[in-house]
């Protein structure tokens, strides 16, 4: 590709579309697995009192339940991206390179 | 001599080591123990296989390997599916399954926060990282950062960042797999050092990354099966229902209740978040991980392998988690699996034979018998063979891609004269692996996994995000930040208790806190923005005037897609 392409690339309303939208998705949801796990840390760090507490009558403390949903929203997290990015994204990116190819 | 020759001569010469181990060891037990004959055995006989087949792949892929992109990208051929399986085998070490299951063991609730800690880097490496790097990169990820960028500075300090990385966690690694055989195969130290060495030395300089990726498959299935059977054991006991076990795991460790919530691991709030920043961002910055999105045919298929590889590591972790707690369960209370004392007393924790890491080993005995017991041994050495083997290809392409050919041939090196040094490198990397084992096996080097996270987050990670997400970075500023970065991370650690106190033996600690990530993290980032902006030079407007093209090619693969498919 040359210079010129490259411009017309970036000038494209899909390709302007494709990056606004994936930067958006992409951020929002590195904030949250950051705020997830930070919030945990902080809580094993400022509250340990908080996750000792029990569920209902058992044994079970409410920090193995946020643990192990911590290490589920990890992979729910990618999961959420990979169905987006492998639909929605690569839809765009084919029509935008479909397009500036032609 | 051919190389399949050479590949002849030396799996000659490792069987007739290990023959020899086997003979020696052997003549060893007639004065030990003989209880622990059989289970070496077992163990050592499915070694044994486990090796054959490794040699066996190793061989059909040293014939298919004839490009640079087939020695060190696989010829981009691996499907995600394959990708995500080998990313998890790259990083589910022998330290994560024994350690964590052993600190489970140990301390309950405070394993799980090291598990989560190493898996919350996943999301970030899919989020950020990997479609960009398989879009603008070949090989490594020098390639991306130095796509726009001066390719001879960026490419030494990448390689720089590699290679500390590769050397910090192969000490680890050596140490720990000396150790481990040691005790489970009843193995002298050194003996088993040389033949993780020259093991992964067969693999990655005959089979390169194909070999490599197929060992990591491999011990990836062996391990999650060896590891599902334990947690599937466990659970069975206890109805399926975790709150009973939970409940019989309180009834019997001496900590009680208190396993359940978090303990005294995470000292301070701001080692904590250090240490959590160095874990989060140090995977996104692992040159052996990353290495593993060019063997992938497209962006789609290295997100996909994200995917799969986070799913694999979080099950892996959580199956930890239950084997750790299966251990409190059925082994605190059998004094067999426990060093006592005359009076018949024996410390329910510290007093495990082989010490806490062994919980996993001696939990495998406890459900699955001797034989069950060889095959955990076995899956445990294999796992550390293909972690290594993991590390040396990518120390070697560091050598031989970034440093070679692009810094001192300067893209004038003939293909074979690459892969050939590559190789060369593979040899040389596995030889000071040895013999850096060798020379730190009475050394604390639990520190040293840190350093490498510590380095790869400070140093790898904002070099490669910087270049490929702000125009603004120029080399001067990546050069300057990426070595600060570096620099900064060795030094708080080597001035921080674990180094400076209990290794070098000084009274105090200079650096009050376990982990520099926080410090270093920031100051590679500031370095990088402060540098870059200060920057006036004819370089830095080229630099950013370039950024464009290679934006477009990032999040689009336009210019990239057949990049090196042959």
């Amino acid at each position: 590709m040359t210079q010129g392409d490259y411009a017309r690339v970036l000038q494209h309303p899909r390709f302007r579309e494709l990056t606004r939208e994936r930067s958006k998705f992409a951020t929002a949801l590195s904030i949250a697995i950051l705020a997830i796990y930070l919030g945990f840390i902080l809580l094993v760090a400022f509250a340990k009192g908080l996750l000792a507490v029990k569920i209902g009558d058992g044994v079970t403390s409410l920090g193995i339940v946020l643990g192990i949903g911590v290490i589920l929203a990890a992979w729910l997290l990618t999961g959420i991206y990979v169905r987006r990015a492998n639909g929605r994204f690569d839809a765009l990116t084919s029509d935008l390179v479909r397009e500036i190819e032609r | 001599m051919t190389p399949r020759r050479i590949l002849l001569a030396l799996i000659a010469c490792t069987a007739t080591t290990a023959a020899a181990i086997g003979g020696a060891w052997a003549a060893g037990a007639v004065e030990g123990p003989v209880a622990r004959q059989a289970l070496n055995w077992s163990a050592i006989v499915m070694f044994f296989v486990f090796v054959l087949a490794t040699l066996g792949i190793t061989w059909r892929a040293a014939m298919q390997t004839r490009s640079a992109a087939d020695f060190y990208a696989a010829g981009g051929g691996i499907t995600g599916w394959q990708n995500g399986l080998a990313i998890a085998g790259d990083y589910m070490s022998a330290a994560s399954f024994l350690g964590i299951s052993g600190l489970v063991f140990a301390t309950g609730f405070d394993g799980l926060i090291y598990s989560i800690g190493f898996l919350v880097g996943w999301p970030i490496v899919l989020f950020l990282i990997a479609e960009r790097l398989r879009n603008l990169g070949k090989f490594t990820f020098s390639d991306v950062a130095s796509f726009r960028l001066g390719e001879t500075p960026v490419r030494i300090l990448s390689a720089t960042g590699t290679l500390a990385v590769v050397a910090f966690y192969l000490i680890a690694q050596m140490v720990g797999a000396g150790k481990l055989i040691q005790i489970l195969f009843g193995m002298e130290y050194l003996y088993a050092v040389v033949i993780v060495g020259a093991l992964m030395i067969i693999y990655v300089a005959f089979g390169g990354m194909k070999a490599t990726t197929w060992v990591q498959i491999i011990k990836a299935c062996l391990l999650l099966a060896g590891a599902s059977f334990m947690a599937f054991a466990v659970l069975w006991q206890f109805g399926f229902s975790p709150e009973a076990m939970f409940a019989a795991a309180v009834a019997t460790h001496p900590r009680g209740d208190s396993i359940m919530a978090p303990g005294n691991l995470v000292a301070d709030p701001v080692s904590a978040i250090s240490l959590g920043l160095a874990l989060m961002f140090g995977t996104a910055g692992l040159p052996h991980i990353l290495m593993r999105f060019f063997t992938v045919a497209d962006a789609k298929a290295a997100r996909k392998s994200v995917f799969y590889a986070t799913g694999l590591i979080a099950y892996f972790y959580i199956l930890t988690f239950i084997i750790g707690f299966g251990a409190i369960t059925f082994l605190m209370n059998d004094p067999s699996y426990f060093t006592v004392s005359a009076n018949g007393s024996y410390n329910k924790i510290s007093g495990l034979l082989g010490g806490t890491n062994m919980a996993a080993v001696h939990l495998a005995n406890a459900v699955g018998g001797s034989l069950f017991l060889g095959f955990i041994s076995a899956v445990a050495f294999a796992t550390i063979l293909a972690v290594v083997a993991g590390l040396t290809l990518a120390g070697a392409t560091a050598v031989s891609h970034d440093l070679y050919a692009s810094v001192i041939a300067r893209g004038k090196a003939s293909e074979q004269k690459e892969v050939r040094l590559s190789k060369l490198s593979a040899i040389v990397i596995g030889i000071v692996a040895i013999i850096l084992g060798y020379v730190f096996e009475n050394q604390n080097v639990a520190f040293m996994v840190g350093l490498a996270f510590a380095v790869a987050a400070s140093c790898n990670f904002p070099v490669l995000l910087m270049s490929v997400f702000w125009k603004g970075t120029t080399t001067r500023g990546a050069l300057i930040g990426g070595f600060l970065g570096l620099a900064s991370a060795v030094a708080m650690v080597v001035l921080s208790k674990a180094v400076w106190v209990q290794t070098l033996g000084f009274a105090k600690e200079i650096f009050p806190y376990d982990n520099p990530a926080l410090f270093s993290m920031t100051i590679a980032f500031a370095g990088i923005w402060l540098f870059s902006k200060l920057d006036a030079s004819q370089r830095a407007r080229q630099d950013q005037a370039a950024f464009e093209a290679q934006y477009v090619r990032s999040e689009t693969g336009l210019g990239a897609a057949a990049a090196h498919l042959h």
